[in-house]
């Protein structure tokens, strides 16, 4: 008898820490409504920085709520949250160097290619 | 989620509490799973894997004086006789985040030992993916019918085909693995092997629901990054 009373015990307390299901419907229909507001950027075809800021800005939004509340970085402790986004920064090291790498490319094949070189 | 107590040990919050786990003995982590450090340090160089991806296809796209195909014309798909631009991208992005919400459920109704929602969820997350790997094949045929190879397409800059498919393709790969294991673990879950204790996956110790977690962060990682290839790859 006192080994049942001390099961349900503990499945009381894990029931108790994990997150009410609202949460979870509110990130999803919030994940919707971005998808579609990003949709909704290609179809009435937003040009040059308003396009790109809002195409950015909706991924960003997006990718936060799915790794906060989807895979619970919200709720875990700071030393598994900060060992994840740290490296992140070498990540848009990257993408500065290879702008600047890009651009040195493409000045390079319109001099040498279609402007013909220098002489 | 990682245990909110440990014995013996204080658990502070905040930078404080990164301090002393960080500092302390035996685990960094302290009340997190170790399948689940596993598999976060996994999606962490994964990230780094299609980071890779997308930044290549950015210096390959920049650095081209030829002009780069519209998305919203190559994707676009005919419905009642009216091309409407990335139809199908839009439902393939719908249907994965579908899937990405009830994986998120079942986590939850796992962790509260409640066996058929937690597999009902799991295999309606098995057949999102499956319809969303069906879509995507559909999408390859369709463009490579209209003669997109990876070293040459009729709408514009060569070097197109080959970002899509290996970016696609890698991911659709995800995917399709995801999907494999979402299908092996609906049967544990409905045979019960969390509440018998039986062993869990590459080790002795007994399974548990937290590897439904464990796999929800796969899920979801494949998800987050349609978000990035929606972003860059579909609409930019």
């Amino acid at each position: 008898m006192e080994n049942t009373n001390n099961i349900e015990k503990t499945d009381k307390k894990e029931e108790a820490s994990t997150h009410k299901i609202g949460i979870y419907l509110w990130i999803w229909t919030l994940l919707f409504v971005l998808s579609f507001f990003s949709y909704m950027v290609d179809w009435y075809q937003f040009q040059g920085m308003l396009r790109w800021s809002l195409i950015l800005f909706f991924m960003f939004l997006k990718a936060g709520l799915i790794m906060a509340f989807f895979m619970h970085l919200f709720w875990e402790r700071y030393a598994l949250v900060n060992v994840l986004l740290w490296p992140m920064t070498a990540i848009a090291c990257f993408i500065f160097l290879m702008a600047a790498e890009f651009q040195y490319t493409l000045f390079s094949r319109l001099f040498y290619f279609v402007v013909g070189g220098g002489a | 989620m990682s245990e909110p107590k440990i014995d013996g040990f204080e658990l502070k919050p905040g930078f404080k509490g990164m301090a002393s786990d960080t500092a302390s003995d035996q685990t960094m982590f302290k009340g997190v799973h170790w399948g689940k450090a596993m598999m976060w340090i996994f999606l962490l160089s994964d990230t780094f894997v299609f980071s890779c991806f997308l930044i290549s296809y950015m210096k390959g796209r920049g650095s081209t004086p030829v002009e780069w195909p519209n998305p919203s014309e190559v994707f676009a798909l005919e419905a009642f006789g009216v091309p409407v631009p990335l139809l199908l991208i839009a439902l393939m992005t719908f249907v994965l985040i579908t899937s990405s919400g009830t994986m998120a459920i079942a986590v939850k109704y796992g962790y509260e030992k409640n066996r058929k929602m937690c597999g009902w969820l799991l295999l309606a997350t098995a057949l999102g993916g499956l319809t969303f790997v069906g879509m995507q094949a559909y999408e390859w045929s369709k463009l490579i019918h209209e003669g997109v190879r990876p070293w040459e397409n009729p709408f514009g800059a060569a070097q197109f085909g080959s970002f899509f498919f290996m970016i696609t393709g890698f991911h659709g790969f995800h995917v399709s693995i995801g999907v494999i294991f979402l299908f092996i673990y609906t049967y544990k879950v409905f045979a019960g092997h969390y509440e018998k204790g039986k062993r869990g996956w590459f080790t002795k110790l007994k399974g548990d629901y937290v590897e439904i977690e464990i796999l929800g962060l796969y899920w979801h990682f494949v998800d987050l990054v349609w978000v990035f290839i929606f972003a860059f790859f579909y609409l930019w």
